[in-house]
C-alpha cells in the first residue's frame, strides 16, 4: 500500500461530532412490541379511534411478513421485541404552546447541533424548522407566518388533532400499511413527524426543514412525514439527522410520504448524518426507510435529492410514482460510505402516465472497509407512452479494500419510450491526488476537491445553504476515510 | 547560485533500478535540457525530483536552494517553487480550472505566511492565459476534462506563470503538439525564463522543442546515467546522428 493510499484511508478516520447526548428525563415505553404497546402509544398522543385501527392492522399485517433478505447488506438479526418503541422528553404540565415553553434543555440540544428553533434566530425567514426529539416533535417555528397562506406545517401529531380530514385522506395513499417490512412496522408504532400541507396555487415562501435527533439509547425511531401539495402549490423541504454515539445499533425505521396533484413540485431533500457506528464497526443506526412520492396529477414533479454520509446501514430507494400524464420525476444522490458502513440505496421510478419523464443521477462513494450498492429501478407502464428515463450511476472507491456494487433493473413496456443508462466507476486516482500536491494542495483538501467534484451535479441540486452543509459533511465524512 | 544540486542520484521502480547515479547541478537563470532515448530515465527524473510515490531512491542526495528536497512532501516542493509541467496532465471531472488554479495559489501563499489572494488580484494572474493564447472558457471548465493533446499542455504552462515557480521542470511538454502549439508553449516558457531567479530542466525526446526554448546546456541521459553533456549545438549532433550514435560511443565528451 502506498502512502498515499495510508494517508486517505487516516483521513476518513474522522470523528463522528454530532455523539453526545442530552441529559433528559424522558417518558419512555418499556421494550417490547404488541398490542398494548400500540394501544399505549396511541393512548398517549389522544388518537382518534380510526388511527388506532389503522396502527393495528398494520401490525397485525407486519406479524404475518418477513424480514427482508434479498439487500446487499449485512447485519445480526434485529430483535424486535428490544426495542423500545415510544420516548418523549418529559412534560411538566401542558404541551408547550409556543417554542419559549420548550425546555431549554432541548433548545440547547438543537442550539448545539446548529439548528436554533428560536424563530427570531433564524435567518430572517429562511428556513422554518419542525424538529423531532426521540419520538416527538419538540418544536415548529414561523407556524404562523406560513398560516397566513394557509399552510400546514407542524407535527404530525397535531395533524392529527387539528387536520384530521387531511391526515385521513393522505396517510397511507402513498406508501400502504401493507408496503413492506420496515413501512408497516413504523404504520404500526409511528411515534411522530412532520406534516405539510400547501394548498392550491401557493408557493411555499420559505424552506421547509424537519431535523430528526435520536437521543435515548434503546430507542427506534419511527418517524411519518406526510407531504401534500396541493395543485399549482410548490414547496422545497429539506431534512436531517443526527444521534448520539452509541455501541449498539438503534433502528431508525421512517416513512416518508409525498402527494403532488396536478402541476404541483415538491423538492424533498435529505442531509442524512445518523451516526455511523465507530472504526471497528461498533454501533451506529440502522437506517431501514421508506421513501415514496406520488405524481398524482398531471405535470407535477417530484425531486428528491439525497447526500448519505451516515448510518450503520442504510437501506432506503426515495421512488416516485409518476401517475399524471407528463409528471417528472428526480432523483439525485450521494451516498458516502467510510469504515464498516454499508449502504443500498438507489431510486424506484415507476412511469404510468404518458409522456413522463425521470432522470437518475447517483454517485456512491466507498472508503475504508465499506460497501456501497446502487440499486434502482426504472419501469415504463404499458400506457406510459412517449416516456424517457435517463440514468447516470457513478462510483467511486477510496482505498482498495471497499466495494462498490450497481444493480439497475430496468423494464419497458411500450416500443415509444427510451431509457437511457451510464454507469462508470472510479477509482480515486494517485495519479489525480498527485497532480493537486505537485500544485501545492495537500493530499486531504486534494481528496476533498476530487470527491466534491464528482459529487458535483448532485450538490447543484441542493438549495444553496445546504449544498454548503453537504459538501462540509463530506469533508468530515472523508477524514481518515481517504482511500 | 545552485537552485538544484543532483548528486549520484539512484532511483528504483517496483525494485528495478532506472537511474543510476545522476550527477547534475542547474544554476539561477540556466536551462538545461535532458535528452535521450526512450526509457532511458528521463521521465523518471522529473518524477523523482517532484516527489512521486513509486519511486524508491536508494542511493545519494538532492538539495534545492540547498534543502535536503527527499525529505520534503510533494506538496511542500510544489510550495517551495518546484513545478512539474505533467506529460500527461490528469483530468479531475467536477473541478474547475479556476476553482483550482485559486486553491494551488491559496496553498503556496499560505506555506509562505501570507493571507489568500484577493480576487481582484487573482483576476489579473489569470489574464496569464493570453500568453498561452486560452480564452476565459477554460477556467470554467472541470480540469483538462475533454481538453485536446495540446489544450492540456497550454494549460500546464498557463499554471506554471501563475504559479510561479523557481524552478520548472518540463517533462515531454512537446509530445503531442504541432509545430503551432509547440511555439506557443515555448512562448509561454521563454516568458517565465526571462527572470534570471528562475531555472528551468527541459526534459524532450526531440531536438524540435530546442529550437523555441534554447538551452544553454544538454544532458544525454542512456540508461539510468548522464553519458554525455554540452552545449545547446549538442542537440543538433543527436539530432542528425541519432542516439545510437552515443550509445556507440559512450562519454566520449564532456561539458
Amino acid at each position: 500500500m502506498t502512502t498515499d493510499t495510508m494517508m486517505l484511508e487516516d483521513l476518513a478516520r474522522k470523528e463522528y461530532k454530532y455523539g453526545w447526548s442530552t441529559e433528559i428525563e424522558s417518558d419512555t415505553v418499556p421494550p417490547g412490541l404488541n398490542e398494548e404497546v400500540i394501544r399505549l402509544i396511541s393512548d398517549k398522543k389522544e388518537e382518534p379511534r380510526w388511527l388506532l385501527e389503522w396502527r393495528l392492522k398494520a401490525y397485525r399485517h407486519w406479524l404475518t411478513m418477513e424480514e427482508p433478505k434479498w439487500q446487499n447488506v449485512h447485519y445480526p438479526p434485529i430483535d424486535f421485541q428490544a426495542v423500545s418503541y415510544y420516548s418523549a422528553p418529559k412534560q411538566k404540565g401542558e404541551r408547550p404552546k409556543s417554542m419559549d415553553e420548550v425546555d431549554p434543555k432541548l433548545l440547547e440540544t438543537y442550539e448545539k447541533l446548529g439548528i436554533p428553533l428560536k424563530e427570531r434566530e433564524v435567518l430572517a425567514g429562511v428556513v422554518a424548522v419542525d424538529a423531532v426529539f426521540d419520538s416527538v416533535s419538540v418544536g415548529t417555528t414561523f407556524k404562523e407566518t406560513l398560516a397566513e397562506k394557509g399552510i400546514v406545517f407542524c407535527s404530525f401529531s397535531e395533524a392529527v388533532k387539528e387536520h384530521p380530514d387531511l391526515v385521513k385522506k393522505y396517510l397511507g395513499s402513498v406508501v400502504p400499511y401493507t408496503d413492506n417490512f420496515y413501512a408497516t412496522l413504523n404504520s404500526a408504532v409511528f411515534s411522530d413527524g412532520s406534516f405539510c400541507y400547501i394548498p392550491k396555487g401557493v408557493k411555499c415562501p420559505m424552506e421547509l426543514s424537519t431535523y430528526f435527533r435520536i437521543n435515548e439509547a434503546s430507542t427506534g425511531q419511527f418517524e411519518r412525514t406526510l407531504l401534500v401539495a396541493d395543485e399549482g402549490a410548490s414547496v422545497s423541504y429539506l431534512e436531517g439527522c443526527t444521534a448520539p454515539m452509541r455501541d449498539t445499533n438503534q433502528l431508525h425505521a421512517a416513512v416518508v410520504e409525498i402527494v403532488a396533484l396536478d402541476n404541483a413540485q415538491v423538492k424533498y431533500s435529505t442531509v442524512q448524518n445518523w451516526f455511523p457506528g465507530d472504526e471497528e464497526g461498533k454501533g451506529g443506526i440502522y437506517n431501514f426507510v421508506t421513501k415514496r412520492g406520488k405524481c398524482a396529477g398531471k405535470n407535477s414533479k417530484i425531486s428528491w435529492t439525497q447526500v448519505e454520509t451516515g448510518s450503520a446501514i442504510t437501506w432506503k430507494y426515495p421512488s416516485c410514482i409518476l401517475l399524471g400524464d407528463n409528471s417528472v420525476g428526480e432523483f439525485y444522490s450521494v451516498a458516502m460510505t467510510n469504515n464498516y458502513q454499508q449502504a443500498d440505496t438507489g431510486t424506484k421510478m415507476i412511469h404510468i402516465g404518458k409522456n413522463t419523464k425521470s432522470t437518475i443521477v447517483s454517485k456512491g462513494i466507498s472508503a475504508g472497509k465499506s460497501q456501497n450498492t446502487y440499486r434502482g429501478l426504472v419501469k415504463i407502464g404499458k400506457n406510459a407512452t412517449g416516456s424517457r428515463n435517463y440514468s447516470q450511476c457513478d462510483s467511486m472507491l477510496i482505498g482498495d479494500k471497499c466495494g462498490a456494487h450497481t444493480f439497475p433493473y430496468l423494464e419497458v413496456n411500450n416500443t415509444t419510450s427510451q431509457v437511457e443508462h451510464e454507469a462508470s466507476t472510479s477509482k480515486i486516482g494517485e495519479d489525480q491526488i498527485f497532480y493537486c500536491n505537485q500544485r501545492g494542495i495537500e493530499t486531504e483538501d486534494a481528496v476533498s476537491m476530487i470527491v466534491n467534484g464528482f459529487c458535483k451535479e448532485v450538490f447543484r441540486e441542493l438549495p444553496m445553504e445546504f449544498a454548503v452543509e453537504a459538501q462540509k459533511l463530506l469533508d468530515v465524512s472523508l477524514e481518515g476515510s481517504v482511500g | 547560485m545552485a537552485i538544484i544540486e543532483i548528486k549520484n542520484l539512484h532511483a528504483n521502480v517496483e525494485g528495478n533500478e532506472i537511474l543510476k547515479g545522476i550527477d547534475l547541478t542547474v544554476n539561477a537563470g540556466e536551462t538545461h535540457a535532458i535528452m535521450g532515448p526512450n526509457g532511458s530515465g528521463k521521465s523518471t527524473l522529473a518524477s523523482v525530483l517532484a516527489g512521486r510515490e513509486e519511486y524508491e531512491i536508494t542511493e545519494g542526495q538532492i538539495l534545492y536552494n540547498g534543502k535536503d528536497l527527499l525529505e520534503m512532501d510533494p506538496d511542500v516542493r510544489a510550495c517551495e517553487g518546484i513545478f512539474l509541467a505533467f506529460q500527461y496532465p490528469v483530468e479531475i471531472p467536477g473541478v474547475n480550472n479556476s476553482y483550482f488554479l485559486r486553491t494551488a495559489v491559496n496553498a503556496i501563499r499560505k506555506h509562505h505566511g501570507e493571507d489568500e489572494i484577493d480576487p481582484g488580484e487573482f483576476l489579473s494572474l489569470r489574464e496569464k492565459m493570453k500568453l498561452v493564447h486560452m480564452d476565459d472558457r477554460f477556467l470554467s471548465r472541470s480540469i483538462n476534462e475533454g481538453f485536446s493533446g495540446g489544450e492540456k499542455k497550454r494549460n500546464e504552462i498557463f499554471q506554471m506563470l501563475v504559479l510561479d515557480p523557481t524552478l520548472a521542470v518540463l517533462d515531454e511538454t512537446d509530445s503531442g503538439l504541432d509545430i503551432d502549439a509547440l511555439k506557443i508553449v515555448a512562448e509561454g516558457v521563454n516568458e517565465f525564463r526571462r527572470d534570471p531567479s528562475k531555472a528551468a530542466i527541459v526534459v524532450t525526446h526531440y531536438q524540435r522543442l530546442l529550437n523555441y526554448i534554447v538551452p544553454d546546456f544538454v544532458h544525454v541521459l542512456v540508461d539510468g546515467k548522464i553519458v554525455q553533456s554540452g552545449g545547446k549545438e549538442l542537440a543538433l549532433e543527436l539530432e542528425s546522428k541519432g542516439y545510437g550514435w552515443i550509445e556507440r560511443e559512450p562519454a566520449s565528451v564532456s561539458a
